[in-house]
């Protein structure tokens, strides 16, 4: 049983840092744009999130409240993915490049730049950097009472949780709702499915295309900063965190583009990541456990192009892009 | 007035050809415009940008050992876009070469780790090479039937395929093959299992040369890829045409993803000497940029691809002199990447700008 709750508490951490790329990326491919830069959108936002954290530490020194330093490196991280999916945005949506270079092209570059800005602040505060511990227990502390979080059974599977996997589900449902309930939800679904057609209606496209690739970006980026601060325990590590974009992106598959299949999609993925380290079948070896995410997602993606459901497909101008003069 | 106001600020318009001096004006200002922004992260480790540029060439061409190393890292690079040049002429974006390289790989090492003492020399080597190339076709023949079959998203199934493979590798280092109990580590291949050198580089040079000959005649005088490109332009048009489009696009995947393999058996039997699960390195993604970059022109490959390699060896050069972090050749070549890729929008569309005079606007 213990197993079991603590597989799952497991399952849930590497999850929120999934569910944030996740939902980022749905909201991205809802426009139309196959942002495959996410590897290198969760790395900025991996190392400039932990910047934000850490130099805001150094700055105020033992004042450093926790809440003020999460808020920070929220903001730091999404500043760092929304720039470089401006990149992007600008790219393939102003200069009509091909996406999936494009994307790639953003994935080299921002791995670099993450690299690049974790090894920069180690070499230039001489060797190691590392929040304090106070600070460090606030981003992995829950946010609910220790009386919750002890009651029998669901009280770990529940409550045990940091603040940022609560702040994904609300994100997840606000996104469901804004692309059930509000107009610009639907206009934003216009576009990704035909973009000729929003554009005859009279929905600005281009608006609709930045806006849902540079917040996503964003989002994403903070599924980076969120595996620095708790997973690595506020440490740069980059190996930790390499793999873990692309993962988003076959979850987004998986989620059949819907945010809320992100909440348990993740939580099940991370499951499949970690459970070699929790529970061990003699007969299957770990490395097949990894593997267990894309083998799933490419079944789904079979199966749905297979069965040819309109309503679980991928967005229909996912990865084209849109030129007026050219329809 | 009104009617005024509606011109926008700018307006594109498709340009019909542009002479080929301006065009390649345009790609190399946007190649020095890429250098000098690269400029802004060298800037921020507090050293001189000129200066590290000149250790990067120094350190990727100065001496003869530099230069073999550079051409080592181009050398699956030309091979890998040589590779995925059919496949984004035919518009099926394959970004699955990583996984392709890696099976390539892995099949070659089965024959250099078990078979090294069964057969002569050449003859091995000429085994790992087809077999190599063999499991990268066949590897990427599973996205290409359910394209061609069910249309299935070709680019993000091949995308998954890449993980699947280097997770094979992973289960191989640590199971079955692993050398040494407990080390993780496939052991060395024998001497029989490794490429010889010519010129101080082990001898795939000179195959992925013939193969850059081979792929433009392929690409621009056989029928087959005349087939290609009349599907990348529309795909109905080659139905209408009678061509099995199914057909034309499995046979172009496996041939895509035998050179992937054969790229794959290059690394392990020339560079490497074993597996593993990091074997592709990235280079299944660099050289999809490689590929666009160069128009998907064969004999532009060597140039672009020889470019990234001066900056990744350089980069190892400016991180030991310089303490510059490698990285940065990374963050140097998305930048090029970037400048190069929307350098295309000023060669195809032409602005105009509004117009203060309504008749001038009408030009």
């Amino acid at each position: 049983m213990s197993t079991l709750v603590s597989l799952i508490t497991a399952a849930v951490t590497f999850g929120t840092v999934l569910m944030y790329g996740t939902l980022g990326e749905i909201l991205t491919e809802k426009s139309g744009n196959l942002n495959l830069g996410v590897e290198g959108i969760m790395y900025m936002g991996g190392a400039f999130g932990l910047a934000g954290a850490f130099y805001y530490e150094k700055a105020a020194g033992a004042a450093a409240s926790g809440p003020a330093a999460i808020i920070l490196a929220i903001l730091c991280a999404f500043a760092a993915g929304a720039f470089a999916s401006a990149i992007y945005s600008f790219l393939t949506i102003t200069l009509r490049t091909n996406q999936n270079v494009t994307g790639l092209a953003l994935s080299i570059f921002g791995t670099g730049v993450g690299q690049f800005a974790g090894e920069f602040m180690r070499l230039s505060e001489g060797g190691y950097v590392a929040l304090s511990n106070h600070l460090k227990d606030a981003f992995s502390a829950s946010i609910w009472p220790q009386a919750l979080i002890n009651a029998p059974v669901l009280g770990n599977i529940l409550f045990s949780h940091t603040v940022f996997f609560y702040l994904a589900v609300v994100l997840a449902v606000l996104m469901f709702l804004f692309f059930r309930k509000t107009r610009y939800g639907m206009y934003l679904t216009a576009v990704g499915e035909s973009p000729s057609t929003s554009d005859a209606a009279g929905i600005n496209i281009t608006r609709y295309k930045y806006l849902a690739t540079i917040i996503g970006g964003g989002i994403s980026a903070i599924g980076g900063m969120v595996y620095i601060m708790t997973t690595a325990g506020c440490v740069w590590n980059h190996e930790g965190l390499s793999g873990v974009g692309w993962l988003a992106v076959a979850l987004v598959i998986f989620c059949m583009w819907r945010p809320l299949n992100a909440i348990w999609g993740s939580v099940l993925f991370g499951a499949m990541m970690i459970m070699y380290l929790r529970v061990s079948l003699p007969f299957i070896p770990t490395e097949i456990y990894k593997i267990l995410p894309y083998v799933v997602t490419v079944i789904v993606l079979i199966i749905t192009s297979m069965r040819n459901s309109r309503d679980k497909q991928p967005p229909a101008s996912l990865g084209m892009n849109y030129f007026r003069e050219e329809r | 007035m009104s009617e005024e106001k509606k011109t926008p600020f700018i307006r594109l318009a498709r340009r019909s050809a542009m002479d080929r001096r301006r065009m390649w004006i345009i790609r190399v200002s946007s190649i020095v415009f890429a250098l000098i922004l690269g400029f802004i992260p060298i800037l921020l480790t507090g050293s001189n940008p000129l200066e590290a540029y000149g250790v990067i060439i120094q350190g990727s061409l100065s001496r003869p050992v530099y230069i073999r190393q550079t051409v080592k890292i181009a050398i699956p690079l030309l091979g890998c876009a040589l590779a995925i040049a059919p496949c984004f002429k035919m518009k099926f974006w394959n970004i699955g070469a990583e996984g392709q390289i890696t099976m390539g790989a892995v099949a070659a090492t089965y024959f250099a780790l078990y078979w090294y003492d069964r057969v002569p020399h050449v003859m091995l080597l000429v085994i790992m090479a087809l077999t190599g190339a063999a499991a990268g076709g066949l590897w990427a023949l599973i996205p290409a039937f359910f394209k061609a079959k069910w249309n299935t998203n070709e680019t993000l199934f091949t995308l998954m395929m890449n993980y699947i493979a280097i997770g094979i590798v992973a289960w191989l280092q640590g199971g079955p093959w692993e050398g040494r109990k407990g080390s993780q580590l496939i052991p060395m291949f024998n001497d029989a299992a490794r490429l010889p050198d010519v010129l101080g580089v082990h001898c795939g040079w000179i195959m992925v040369l013939i193969l850059v000959v081979l792929m433009h005649i392929y690409m621009t005088k056989t029928k087959q890829g005349y087939e290609i490109a009349v599907i990348g332009d529309s795909a109905n048009t080659a139905r209408y045409a009678g061509m099995n489009v199914g057909y034309i696009i499995m046979r172009t995947m496996f041939i895509s993803g035998a050179i992937s393999g054969f790229v794959g058996f290059m690394i392990v039997s020339g560079a490497n000497y074993t597996l593993y699960s990091g074997v592709a390195n990235g280079v299944g993604f660099t050289s999809i940029t490689v590929a666009w970059l160069s128009q998907l022109n064969s004999f532009a490959m060597i140039f672009i691809s020889m470019m990234l390699a001066v900056l990744q060896k350089g980069a190892n050069t400016l991180q030991t002199r310089m303490d510059v972090p490698a990285s940065i050749s990374s963050i140097i070549t998305g930048i090029l990447l970037f400048c190069m890729l929307s350098c295309e929008f000023f060669i195809n569309y032409r602005l105009i700008f509004r117009k203060r005079q309504d008749t001038e606007a009408a030009e």
